[in-house]
């Protein structure tokens, strides 16, 4: 085998001292260095963009609950505009129930009086008829004409009977 | 038949000498050059984008930093952070190595125990040197873990220093066998396939066949094997690191 040949020893620890010096200064000066930079580089860049997205998401997040709270807002200022309104409708027909229960009232009352007039002015026509009435039965049944003062008052008297 | 060893030969393509050390550059010192040049290069190349979003080769690039990364954490911590360049060469100088026997007429250097060896030596003196410098005489402390009774410790004291030197030929040999043994086996299997041709003449085709599919098979194999030995060499230094750094 030519490996346990000792000729060939000597050369390759030799050359492989000097490739492998050689290798490891290319790889920790130059090579290395080189690869690590980009691979730091590219984290640097991830964390970044990872840091910048949270800062975006902070804002973001905030600027929802600034529009709730707006939305809140407005939406509580509707309410108290709406009931506000329905109030002030409530007290208009409030109003308006009054007015209206007031006039009917007022012309309940005058028709009561218009009908009392009319039921006076009927109860006193009825008088004056009764009375000729009175005055022209005695008239036929007594065959002299009645007093017409003694016939009244006795119409009179018999009415205030009646409408007690 | 061709001889399957044949792979293995270092031949010297520039001979040199310092101080009557043969320092020749071979073919083996070739493939060395070639995996530094390939690794450097397409590191250097893929990331030189700078993309954001990476391509293919950047993915390729990022994921081999991570890979070796990862491995680095979960075996040896956060400690491990100043040998990361190490591991990352070892783990490459290794895999090129292995990939590059892949290729035809490739020469796979980390068949040879040389390279595994030494490299494995390496680690072994620099994870002991770590080991003293962080722990001083208290390093002493790893071949009697906690808590075994005083009654083991002569027996076992003499088996952890066993298994401590024994690292290094484990670490190596390891990587060795599995390279010769792999790449042996594909040339005798692909040899068998040329051999039936070259006495059958045309109908040696036929039972060329099977031999042509198991070396199919066998280099899928190799590849999950050359990509698994580089990881195994890899993984163990971080553990052997990781002794180091925070004992048992």
């Amino acid at each position: 085998m030519p490996q346990f040949d000792p000729a060939v020893w000597s050369p390759q620890l030799v050359w492989m001292a000097i490739t492998f010096i050689a290798l490891y200064l290319l790889m920790a000066k130059v090579a290395l260095p080189r690869v690590g930079e980009v691979l730091e580089e590219r984290e640097q860049r991830i964390s970044l963009s990872l840091r910048r997205a949270e800062d975006l998401k902070h804002s973001a997040e905030e600027a929802v609950a600034e529009y709730e709270r707006t939305i809140a807002d407005v939406r509580a200022q509707a309410l108290e505009e709406v009931r506000a309104a329905r109030e002030q409708a409530a007290a208009e027909a409030a109003a308006r129930h009054e007015e209206l229960n007031a006039r009917l009232a007022s012309e309940l009352s005058a028709a009561e009086e218009r009908i009392h007039q009319a039921r006076s002015a009927a109860v006193a026509g009825l008088r004056d008829v009764a009375v000729i009435v009175a005055a022209a039965a005695v008239e036929r049944l007594v065959g002299q004409k009645a007093d017409p003062g003694a016939v009244a008052a006795a119409v009179d008297t018999s009415l205030g009977e009646q409408s007690r | 038949m061709a001889n399957p060893l044949h792979q293995f030969e270092v031949h010297t393509i520039v001979p040199i000498q310092i101080g009557g050390i043969d320092a020749s550059f071979t073919n083996s010192s070739l493939f060395m050059t070639i995996a530094v040049v390939v690794v450097t290069g397409f590191l250097v190349f893929s990331v030189q984008s700078r993309a954001l979003v990476p391509g293919r080769l950047q993915s390729v690039a990022e994921l081999a930093y991570e890979f070796v990364a990862g491995m680095l954490r979960t075996n040896v911590g956060n400690e491990g952070r100043p040998y990361f360049p190490f591991i990352f060469s070892l783990f490459f100088f290794i895999l090129m190595g292995n990939m590059l026997g892949m290729v035809p007429y490739g020469f796979t250097f980390t068949s040879h125990l040389a390279v595994t060896l030494g490299m494995a030596v390496v680690i072994f003196l620099g994870t002991t040197i770590i080991a003293f410098a962080k722990h001083g005489a208290g390093f002493f402390g790893f071949f009697l873990p906690h808590g075994t009774p005083w009654y083991v410790a002569p027996l076992l004291v003499p088996i952890e220093i066993l298994s401590y030197f024994f690292r290094p030929v484990s670490l190596g040999l390891r990587l060795f066998a599995n390279m010769t043994a792999g790449h042996t086996l594909l040339k005798v299997f692909a040899g068998f396939a040329a051999g039936f041709v070259g006495s059958l003449g045309i109908l040696g085709i036929f039972p060329a066949l099977v031999p042509m599919v198991a070396t199919i098979a066998l280099t899928g194999l190799e590849f999950l094997i050359a990509f698994l030995q580089a990881y195994v060499y890899a993984v163990l230094a971080c553990i052997y690191l990781n002794d180091a750094l925070h004992m048992h």
